[in-house]
Protein backbone atom coordinates (compact mmCIF):
# COMPACT_ATOMS: atom_id res chain seq x y z
CA UNK A 1 0.00 0.00 0.00
CA UNK A 2 2.74 2.78 0.94
CA UNK A 3 4.27 1.36 -2.08
CA UNK A 4 0.94 2.50 -4.20
CA UNK A 5 1.04 5.69 -2.59
CA UNK A 6 4.41 6.47 -3.15
CA UNK A 7 4.12 5.47 -7.05
CA UNK A 8 0.87 8.13 -7.24
CA UNK A 9 2.96 10.84 -5.94
CA UNK A 10 5.79 9.99 -8.07
CA UNK A 11 3.20 10.20 -10.95
CA UNK A 12 1.98 13.39 -9.73
CA UNK A 13 5.34 15.07 -10.07
CA UNK A 14 6.11 13.51 -13.32
CA UNK A 15 2.65 14.89 -14.74
CA UNK A 16 4.03 18.06 -13.04
CA UNK A 17 7.45 18.18 -15.11
CA UNK A 18 5.99 17.34 -17.76
CA UNK A 19 3.30 20.33 -18.56
CA UNK A 20 5.79 22.70 -16.77
CA UNK A 21 3.45 23.89 -14.57
CA UNK A 22 4.18 23.83 -10.92
CA UNK A 23 1.14 24.41 -9.23
CA UNK A 24 -1.06 22.61 -6.38
CA UNK A 25 -3.66 21.99 -8.96
CA UNK A 26 -1.91 20.51 -11.59
CA UNK A 27 0.15 18.42 -8.91
CA UNK A 28 -4.11 17.27 -7.65
CA UNK A 29 -4.59 16.84 -11.57
CA UNK A 30 -1.61 14.60 -11.61
CA UNK A 31 -2.23 12.68 -8.84
CA UNK A 32 -5.85 11.83 -10.16
CA UNK A 33 -4.04 11.00 -13.31
CA UNK A 34 -1.98 8.65 -11.65
CA UNK A 35 -5.24 7.08 -9.46
CA UNK A 36 -6.59 6.10 -13.01
CA UNK A 37 -3.54 4.62 -14.30
CA UNK A 38 -3.08 2.85 -11.32
CA UNK A 39 -6.59 1.54 -11.49
CA UNK A 40 -6.40 0.43 -14.92
CA UNK A 41 -3.07 -1.46 -14.31
CA UNK A 42 -4.31 -3.07 -11.04
CA UNK A 43 -4.54 -6.71 -12.38
CA UNK A 44 -1.42 -6.19 -14.23
CA UNK A 45 0.63 -5.28 -11.38
CA UNK A 46 -0.37 -7.73 -9.24
CA UNK A 47 -2.23 -5.91 -6.35
CA UNK A 48 -4.69 -4.44 -4.62
CA UNK A 49 -6.06 -0.90 -5.60
CA UNK A 50 -5.48 1.05 -2.56
CA UNK A 51 -7.83 4.05 -2.87
CA UNK A 52 -10.28 1.18 -2.30
CA UNK A 53 -9.37 1.23 1.16
CA UNK A 54 -9.09 4.87 0.99
CA UNK A 55 -13.57 5.15 -0.04
CA UNK A 56 -13.59 2.57 3.01
CA UNK A 57 -11.96 5.03 5.86
CA UNK A 58 -14.73 8.07 4.52
CA UNK A 59 -17.51 5.15 4.76
CA UNK A 60 -16.18 4.32 8.43
CA UNK A 61 -15.94 7.95 9.19
CA UNK A 62 -19.69 8.62 7.82
CA UNK A 63 -20.85 5.48 9.88
CA UNK A 64 -19.22 6.93 13.03
CA UNK A 65 -20.62 10.40 12.91
CA UNK A 66 -24.08 9.03 11.64
CA UNK A 67 -24.20 7.06 15.25
CA UNK A 68 -23.12 9.62 16.88
CA UNK A 69 -26.14 11.75 15.82
CA UNK A 70 -28.02 8.66 16.74
CA UNK A 71 -26.61 8.25 20.04
CA UNK A 72 -27.41 11.92 20.77
CA UNK A 73 -30.91 11.63 19.93
CA UNK A 74 -31.42 8.28 22.36
CA UNK A 75 -29.27 10.58 25.38
CA UNK A 76 -32.08 13.72 24.44
CA UNK A 77 -35.04 11.37 24.83
CA UNK A 78 -33.41 9.68 28.25
CA UNK A 79 -32.40 12.93 29.43
CA UNK A 80 -35.93 14.74 28.98
CA UNK A 81 -37.84 11.96 30.05
CA UNK A 82 -39.44 12.51 33.36
CA UNK A 83 -38.63 9.43 34.62
CA UNK A 84 -35.12 7.46 34.44
CA UNK A 85 -36.36 4.70 32.14
CA UNK A 86 -32.69 3.02 32.19
CA UNK A 87 -31.71 -0.58 33.33
CA UNK A 88 -27.64 -0.23 33.45
CA UNK A 89 -25.14 -3.33 33.56
CA UNK A 90 -21.73 -4.50 32.18
CA UNK A 91 -22.27 -6.38 29.07
CA UNK A 92 -19.36 -8.89 27.88
CA UNK A 93 -18.80 -8.56 23.71
CA UNK A 94 -16.87 -11.02 22.45
CA UNK A 95 -14.41 -9.49 18.65
CA UNK A 96 -12.68 -10.96 16.27
CA UNK A 97 -10.40 -7.96 15.51
CA UNK A 98 -6.59 -8.80 16.01
CA UNK A 99 -4.51 -5.84 16.33
CA UNK A 100 -4.31 -3.30 18.99
CA UNK A 101 -5.40 -0.69 17.13
CA UNK A 102 -8.33 -2.14 15.27
CA UNK A 103 -10.00 -2.85 19.09
CA UNK A 104 -9.40 0.38 19.75
CA UNK A 105 -11.03 2.14 17.18
CA UNK A 106 -13.61 -0.47 17.83
CA UNK A 107 -13.67 0.65 21.20
CA UNK A 108 -14.05 4.42 20.32
CA UNK A 109 -16.94 3.64 17.89
CA UNK A 110 -18.68 1.58 20.84
CA UNK A 111 -18.52 4.32 23.15
CA UNK A 112 -20.17 6.86 20.61
CA UNK A 113 -23.22 4.78 19.22
CA UNK A 114 -26.42 4.87 21.46
CA UNK A 115 -26.56 3.29 25.01
CA UNK A 116 -23.01 1.69 25.39
CA UNK A 117 -19.36 2.65 26.81
CA UNK A 118 -16.23 0.91 26.63
CA UNK A 119 -14.84 0.40 29.99
CA UNK A 120 -12.69 -2.03 29.52
CA UNK A 121 -10.10 -5.04 27.69
CA UNK A 122 -9.73 -8.59 29.11
CA UNK A 123 -6.61 -9.68 29.54
CA UNK A 124 -5.81 -11.23 25.74
CA UNK A 125 -7.75 -8.14 24.01
CA UNK A 126 -10.32 -10.35 22.67
CA UNK A 127 -13.61 -9.28 24.89
CA UNK A 128 -14.52 -5.81 25.65
CA UNK A 129 -16.63 -4.76 28.51
CA UNK A 130 -19.32 -2.57 27.66
CA UNK A 131 -21.48 -0.35 29.95
CA UNK A 132 -24.73 -0.52 28.53
CA UNK A 133 -27.96 1.41 29.81
CA UNK A 134 -30.02 -0.76 28.21
CA UNK A 135 -29.58 -4.25 29.40
CA UNK A 136 -32.25 -6.47 27.94
CA UNK A 137 -31.52 -5.20 24.46
CA UNK A 138 -27.63 -6.32 24.66
CA UNK A 139 -28.27 -8.86 22.14
CA UNK A 140 -29.31 -6.31 19.66
CA UNK A 141 -26.20 -4.42 20.74
CA UNK A 142 -23.83 -6.99 19.89
CA UNK A 143 -25.15 -7.89 17.01
CA UNK A 144 -25.24 -4.20 15.55
CA UNK A 145 -21.45 -4.23 16.98
CA UNK A 146 -20.44 -7.42 14.84
CA UNK A 147 -22.12 -7.06 11.96
CA UNK A 148 -21.62 -3.16 11.22
CA UNK A 149 -18.56 -1.78 13.17
CA UNK A 150 -15.96 -4.83 12.93
CA UNK A 151 -17.02 -5.31 9.09
CA UNK A 152 -16.58 -2.00 8.70
CA UNK A 153 -13.39 -1.32 10.17
CA UNK A 154 -12.31 -4.88 9.06
CA UNK A 155 -13.22 -3.46 5.13
CA UNK A 156 -10.35 -0.65 6.20
CA UNK A 157 -7.42 -3.14 7.41
CA UNK A 158 -8.09 -6.05 5.35
CA UNK B 1 -28.95 31.67 3.74
CA UNK B 2 -25.49 30.75 5.28
CA UNK B 3 -26.17 32.88 7.89
CA UNK B 4 -29.05 30.59 8.82
CA UNK B 5 -26.77 27.63 8.74
CA UNK B 6 -23.84 28.72 11.05
CA UNK B 7 -26.66 29.71 13.76
CA UNK B 8 -28.38 26.25 13.27
CA UNK B 9 -25.09 24.82 14.10
CA UNK B 10 -24.20 27.10 16.81
CA UNK B 11 -27.75 26.76 18.49
CA UNK B 12 -27.20 23.06 18.30
CA UNK B 13 -24.18 22.90 19.95
CA UNK B 14 -24.72 25.09 22.93
CA UNK B 15 -28.29 23.32 23.50
CA UNK B 16 -26.36 19.55 23.40
CA UNK B 17 -24.17 20.72 25.93
CA UNK B 18 -26.97 21.94 27.86
CA UNK B 19 -28.76 18.82 27.77
CA UNK B 20 -25.36 17.42 28.61
CA UNK B 21 -24.91 18.85 31.10
CA UNK B 22 -28.56 18.04 32.80
CA UNK B 23 -27.99 14.73 31.38
CA UNK B 24 -25.08 14.93 34.11
CA UNK B 25 -26.75 15.77 37.07
CA UNK B 26 -29.85 13.46 36.51
CA UNK B 27 -28.25 10.09 35.79
CA UNK B 28 -27.80 7.91 39.01
CA UNK B 29 -24.32 6.99 38.95
CA UNK B 30 -20.69 7.67 37.58
CA UNK B 31 -21.03 5.53 34.19
CA UNK B 32 -25.09 6.48 33.27
CA UNK B 33 -22.65 10.06 33.96
CA UNK B 34 -19.78 9.61 30.98
CA UNK B 35 -22.56 8.88 28.61
CA UNK B 36 -24.27 12.04 28.94
CA UNK B 37 -20.89 14.09 28.82
CA UNK B 38 -19.10 11.76 26.29
CA UNK B 39 -21.87 11.17 23.71
CA UNK B 40 -23.67 15.13 23.69
CA UNK B 41 -20.35 16.97 24.60
CA UNK B 42 -18.63 15.83 21.28
CA UNK B 43 -21.45 16.22 19.16
CA UNK B 44 -22.00 19.59 20.82
CA UNK B 45 -18.51 20.64 20.35
CA UNK B 46 -18.07 19.51 17.00
CA UNK B 47 -21.33 21.57 15.90
CA UNK B 48 -19.65 24.54 17.83
CA UNK B 49 -16.24 23.95 15.82
CA UNK B 50 -18.19 23.70 12.52
CA UNK B 51 -20.53 26.81 12.31
CA UNK B 52 -17.41 28.82 13.28
CA UNK B 53 -15.21 27.02 10.52
CA UNK B 54 -18.25 27.84 8.36
CA UNK B 55 -18.36 31.08 9.50
CA UNK B 56 -14.41 31.84 8.89
CA UNK B 57 -14.48 30.64 5.71
CA UNK B 58 -17.48 32.39 3.64
CA UNK B 59 -17.79 35.53 5.92
CA UNK B 60 -13.44 36.65 5.73
CA UNK B 61 -12.32 33.64 3.56
CA UNK B 62 -9.84 31.90 5.33
CA UNK B 63 -9.45 28.71 5.47
CA UNK B 64 -8.64 27.64 9.17
CA UNK B 65 -6.98 24.06 9.24
CA UNK B 66 -6.81 24.36 13.09
CA UNK B 67 -10.64 23.91 13.46
CA UNK B 68 -11.13 21.38 11.31
CA UNK B 69 -7.61 19.75 13.55
CA UNK B 70 -9.77 20.36 16.64
CA UNK B 71 -12.46 18.45 14.97
CA UNK B 72 -10.26 15.36 14.54
CA UNK B 73 -8.85 15.37 18.31
CA UNK B 74 -12.07 16.07 19.67
CA UNK B 75 -13.17 13.15 17.66
CA UNK B 76 -10.86 11.18 18.95
CA UNK B 77 -9.54 11.95 22.31
CA UNK B 78 -13.34 12.31 24.13
CA UNK B 79 -13.87 8.42 23.69
CA UNK B 80 -10.44 7.43 25.31
CA UNK B 81 -11.29 10.29 28.62
CA UNK B 82 -14.50 8.36 29.04
CA UNK B 83 -13.22 4.94 28.71
CA UNK B 84 -10.28 5.90 31.00
CA UNK B 85 -12.47 7.44 33.64
CA UNK B 86 -14.92 4.18 33.67
CA UNK B 87 -12.04 1.83 33.88
CA UNK B 88 -10.10 3.63 36.84
CA UNK B 89 -13.92 3.79 38.70
CA UNK B 90 -14.42 0.58 37.85
CA UNK B 91 -10.55 -0.16 39.60
CA UNK B 92 -11.40 1.90 42.92
CA UNK B 93 -14.89 -0.17 43.10
CA UNK B 94 -17.24 2.92 42.64
CA UNK B 95 -20.36 1.44 43.11
CA UNK B 96 -22.63 0.84 39.89
CA UNK B 97 -26.69 2.04 40.55
CA UNK B 98 -28.50 0.04 42.84
CA UNK B 99 -31.20 -1.04 39.99
CA UNK B 100 -28.13 -2.30 37.55
CA UNK B 101 -29.26 -5.46 36.43
CA UNK B 102 -26.00 -6.86 34.87
CA UNK B 103 -22.49 -7.14 35.68
CA UNK B 104 -20.05 -9.25 33.54
CA UNK B 105 -17.17 -7.54 34.66
CA UNK B 106 -17.08 -8.56 38.06
CA UNK B 107 -16.83 -11.84 36.45
CA UNK B 108 -14.18 -11.93 35.00
CA UNK B 109 -12.43 -10.05 37.50
CA UNK B 110 -13.08 -12.84 39.96
CA UNK B 111 -12.01 -15.15 37.86
CA UNK B 112 -8.78 -13.74 37.02
CA UNK B 113 -8.26 -13.00 40.94
CA UNK B 114 -8.82 -16.57 41.92
CA UNK B 115 -6.75 -18.22 39.01
CA UNK B 116 -3.18 -15.62 40.33
CA UNK B 117 -3.35 -17.13 43.76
Amino acid sequence: MAFQILLNIGLAFIWMLLRNEYTMIEFALGYIVGLALLYVLRRFLHFDFYFRRVIAVFKLLILFLYKLILSNVDMIKIVLSPKMDIQPGIIAVPTKLRTDWEVTLLANLISLTPGTLTMNFSENGRTLYVHSIHVPDKEEAIKEIHDSFEKAIMEVTH
Amino acid sequence: MIEIVISILLLMGGGLSVLGSIGIVRFPDVYGRLHAATKSATLGVISVILGVFIYFLTTHGMFVGKLLLTIVFVFLTAPVAAFMIARSAYNVNVKMWDKSIQDDLAEAVKKHESQNK
